[in-house]
């Protein structure tokens, strides 16, 4: 439960322990009154209306629900959002900027890698995470990277490849970047 | 002179075009069930049962209805003062919607809270007090024919036992005689494990009646909206116009979302009763312990053999574990769904099958799971029997095979069972593929690898099967008839929209459909889109599974396209001044026959249909095609696995996947592709991890993602795809045949076969799926059949 609910009744709102946290999303900086057992997923999908973020098994183990907190993939349905507080959260929404798309996003439909796109956002910020770290992966660091994340549509092969479209871009991009600023 | 389009260009027929419906989903901006909020929306939670078999003696809400914040609590009593306690299932069969007498598996739901907050609804679900009786729990068929065991179905009459039916198909005589002249017998018996189709996005409904129009609109995770429509009218008694279906983005299907769910019924009938919209989003466990599982059924069949390789006949017997309700959702004319389906594709000149249908003590369903109506049970006993009576005959396996094709010629040829099958390229598809895996090779490093005690094995599996019901004669789900929609629009400017009985889940109907109609009618498929899942503006159809959407509504959008196309033609003829006789028809553009440089495009026909069309001629450029397929469609797949299997430890790996797939016309082959290798894997994890079980209490194994095992990019093996062979379906307009569960149908057995043949040394016959590594292991170390079936054993 947080302020941001809208159906949250008066009357009981007295009873109910609440912590205020502060903390970005996708750049923008937020306040927000919550329960100390709300889930993240939660905040971000019903307080912030961020609905990118999908809930597939509650459990930490199909990914689904990936974000990213400080640059790092976690799985949102099993952090509570008070641990957000002070920190910053990147999710699916935020891939893209105004008008461009993040290589990702392009690898993914360029390489048919989604096909419900359920797991989609969340296959996306773990790759994220993966490229930051590694920019030249090979199929391998692709795959063990991504181990964390369940698909049930495509087989992974061509989200592999995806991620490495993406890798190619964004080397491609920095080469073009260095020599534009050099 | 006017240019001829390109086809590929514009996004037609065989354009790997990219996805439309990527641009939502790559932004995170898709609109799955759970995305939607509603203004006033309260949110609802189950609460399931713990117990197997237990009779309810009383339950105790008083402390649910006191949480502040808790607006409902429904129980078995309050749906049955409303007659909505029990809900027909697909089948014929009766469903607890919230039990009332007792509960008869584990996670059977028991009653629901509606509150403000969903966390509020799982606490309140937690002071509901119910207390027990238990019984003892049944878990597979051989305890459900005990002459003792208790009567699960108690609630219906004339139901003395457990069993549900007894069915048969063939020729019982003809095979009997069959068998009397054989040369050899070759014989197998295995269990295909329960599975989940076990989409990530779960179950759910958002129901919101408006008392001031009366009208009932739910949004809901269905790959079958109009079904549902039907069922929520017969069912909540509201009259069929006042009931708004809307399915909107699905987070996977594969079957499970086809079945009524109690989920469903009560969120509806809590909407009523508020008056306020109400949310149900099931849980990974409340899916996978109480939705529509797969399979769990018990195989035993012969094959007579002549001495030369030739099957003479086979029969088979089945026990179907179909659970609490029998609850399948197939056609209401088969009783184990298309088991009968078996031996297709080869020449097999008579055979009986048996079925027989038990309840248990187990979740209900018997879904299609990527897979139409049993056709996987089919095709993977008929792979398995085809390895076991190669071996039998001491013939090599692809020989055996090929010796008992349909033969191309043969066509239209009977199956033992009764379908015919029109078309095919069976033995050029296996030569394709054994090219593919260099196979002399391979059984030349498998002898060599023998000698220094490494074990590599070979399976092959090679099927034909039935895809695209109906037809109307033979198929129907509660007497309706199985065809499909779909209606075409075209705006004056030559855009256009499609809407289509069909639902894709991801498969990618708003890329192929519009491929279609650019197909037929040279619109540029970016000049088209896609809508499906709204009842109030979809035409009627029986939805998306059982691989029906290409070669149903998409047949049904190729006809609407051909009945624009010929109103466009006579306006055509109007626009050119000459007789509709002397106009011809070229992608995009109909042109005079003695003067092909005279044209006009399809877009002008459109404008004039708006604004200039011909005295006595009805305005407007749309048209409705319901299509009723002649047969089913017949694709044809080839499967080669490589594996090699650790001795020590009986864990596999697989070296080399081979898919050589003859699915006619591919109207976006980078799609299909995309459906081949999502088939591949369900195959692997089947073959491999994927299953769920029950332990001697009736407790569900495979409850949740720690349990129920899910191969990831990290075990998943990479594909090697062909698409050299192609033959088109003769009847379907466009020539394009199912695919989607092609691969997940025939894999598994490739991947069993591969693993038999490297321990074919120890002479076992059968080891159940999945081939855990324990399974493997046992039947190296003490060359023994090894069973997966129920119960679990305690030790495990």
């Amino acid at each position: 439960m947080t302020t941001v609910y809208d159906d949250l009744s008066d009357a009981e709102a007295g009873d109910v322990p609440v912590n205020r946290i502060k903390f970005t999303i996708n750049g923008k900086k937020k306040i927000a009154e919550v329960e100390p057992r709300l889930l993240l997923s939660h905040l971000i999908r019903r307080g912030l209306g961020l609905t990118g973020t999908h809930m597939g098994c509650d459990t930490t183990n199909c990914g689904a629900c990936t974000v990213l907190v400080d640059g790092r993939a976690i799985k949102s349905c099993t952090m509570l959002a008070v641990q957000v507080d002070g920190h910053e959260i990147t999710t699916v929404e935020g891939l893209a900027s105004a008008s461009e798309l993040h290589p990702l996003q392009e690898g993914f439909k360029e390489e048919h890698g989604l096909q419900c796109g359920f797991c989609t956002p969340g296959m996306m910020l773990a790759a994220k995470q993966l490229l930051a770290e590694n920019p030249s992966p090979t199929e391998e660091d692709i795959r063990w990277a991504l181990s964390g994340n369940l698909c049930r549509c495509t087989g992974y092969q061509n989200i592999v490849k995806s991620v490495l479209w993406a890798a190619d871009k964004l080397r491609t991009q920095s080469v073009d970047s260095t020599e534009a600023g050099g | 002179m006017s240019q001829a389009l390109d086809e590929i260009k514009i996004g037609g027929l065989g354009a790997s075009r990219r996805r439309v419906e990527d641009n939502r989903f790559i932004r995170g901006t898709g609109n799955y069930t759970d995305d939607i909020t509603l203004p006033g929306m309260l949110h609802m939670e189950i609460l399931r049962s713990p117990l197997a078999h237990a009779r309810i003696k009383s339950i105790d809400a008083t402390k649910a209805w006191e949480v502040p914040g808790v607006h409902l609590v429904l129980t078995g009593e309050m749906m049955a003062t409303r007659n909505l306690a029990w809900m027909p299932t697909l089948s014929y069969d009766t469903q607890a919607v919230l039990a009332t007498d007792k509960v008869r598996f584990q996670g059977q739901e028991v009653a629901c809270v509606i509150a403000d907050d969903p966390y509020i609804a799982k606490d309140a679900c937690e002071l509901i007090d119910v207390e027990y009786e238990p019984l003892p729990a049944i878990v597979n068929p051989t305890q459900a024919l005990a002459a003792d065991a208790p009567v699960i179905r108690d609630d219906k009459e004339n139901q003395p036992d457990n069993v549900i039916y007894n069915w048969e198909v063939g020729d019982r005589e003809g095979t009997d005689r069959a068998f009397e002249q054989a040369d050899k017998i070759s014989r197998l018996q295995l269990h295909y494990p329960r599975s989940h189709p076990s989409p990530i996005e779960c179950c759910g409904s958002i129901a919101d009646f408006n008392r001031s129009t009366s009208k009932l609109t739910v949004y809901m995770t269905s790959q079958a909206p109009h079904i549902i429509r039907a069922a929520v009218a017969l069912v909540a008694e509201i009259p069929e116009h006042m009931i708004r279906i809307i399915s909107p983005d699905i987070g996977g299907g594969f079957g499970n979302k086809v079945p009524v769910y109690p989920g469903y019924v009560c969120s509806i009938l809590a909407s009523i009763l508020l008056e306020r919209p109400v949310k149900w989003i099931e849980d990974k466990s409340g899916n996978l312990i109480s939705t529509g599982f797969a399979r769990d059924v018990y195989l035993d069949g012969e094959m007579a053999l002549r001495e030369d390789g030739k099957i003479l006949a086979v029969r088979m017997r089945t026990d179907a574990d179909h659970g609490a309700f029998f609850a399948d959702a197939q056609p209401s004319k088969f009783k184990i769904g298309l088991m009968h389906s078996t031996f297709a594709a080869y020449d097999v000149p008579v055979g009986h099958i048996m079925a027989r249908g038990t309840y248990t003590n187990k979740a209900p369903g018997g879904v299609a799971y990527r897979c139409s109506f049993r056709v996987t049970e089919a095709m993977f006993f008929q792979e398995r029997m085809m390895h076991a009576a190669a071996i039998d005959l001491g013939m090599d396996q692809a020989e055996f095979r090929r010796v008992n094709f349909v033969r191309d010629d043969d066509f239209p040829h009977r199956t033992p069972f009764g379908f015919l099958t029109d078309s095919g390229q069976y033995g050029e598809c296996l030569d394709v593929g054994l090219k593919a895996v260099g196979y002399e090779d391979f059984l030349q490093q498998k002898e060599e690898a023998k000698k220094n005690g490494r074990l590599l094995g070979l399976g092959i599996s090679t099927m034909t099967e039935p895809l695209g019901a109906g037809n109307s004669r033979e198929y129907d789900i509660l007497g309706i008839k199985m065809f499909d929609s779909a209606e075409l629009r075209v705006h004056m400017t030559g855009k256009a929209i499609v809407r289509t009985g069909a639902k894709t889940q991801g498969q990618g109907h708003e890329t192929t459909w519009a491929q279609i109609v650019a197909h037929e009618l040279g619109i540029p498929a970016e000049d088209i889109v896609v809508e499906e899942g709204d009842t109030d503006t979809a035409p009627f159809g029986m939805g998306t599974y059982a691989s029906r959407s290409t070669p149903v509504a998409g047949a049904a959008v190729a006809m609407a396209s051909r009945k624009v196309r010929a109103k466009a033609r006579k306006l055509a003829a109007h626009l050119m001044e000459v007789s509709e006789e002397d106009v011809e028809w070229e992608l995009g553009r109909f042109y005079v026959r003695s003067a092909p440089d005279r044209g006009v495009t399809i877009q002008e026909c459109a404008m004039a249909a708006y604004s200039n069309m011909p005295d006595g001629m009805e305005p407007g450029l749309e048209s409705v095609s319901y299509y009723d397929p002649p047969n089913l469609t017949w694709p044809f797949a080839c499967y080669i696995v490589t594996v090699e299997v650790d001795p020590e430890t009986g864990v596999w790996d697989v070296l080399n996947i081979v898919a050589v797939d003859d699915c006619g016309v591919r109207i976006n082959p980078m799609i299909v592709e995309g459906q081949i290798m999502g088939g591949l894997t369900e195959a692997y994890a089947m073959a491999n991890m994927q299953f769920q079980t029950y332990d001697a209490d009736g407790n569900c194994v495979g409850a949740n993602y720690m349990d129920y095992l899910l191969p990831t990019a990290w075990e998943t093996p990479g594909f090697e795809l062909h698409s050299e062979i192609m033959t088109p379906c003769p009847h379907h307009p466009i020539g394009a045949k199912g695919i989607g569960e092609c691969a997940a149908v025939g894999g598994p057995a490739a991947f069993v076969n591969a693993v038999m043949d490297a321990i074919g040394d120890t002479g076992v016959r059968n080891v159940d799926m999945p081939l855990l590594p324990d399974r493997v292991w046992e039947a190296i170390k003490y060359r023994r059949d090894v069973s997966g079936a129920p119960p679990v054993r305690s030790d495990d």
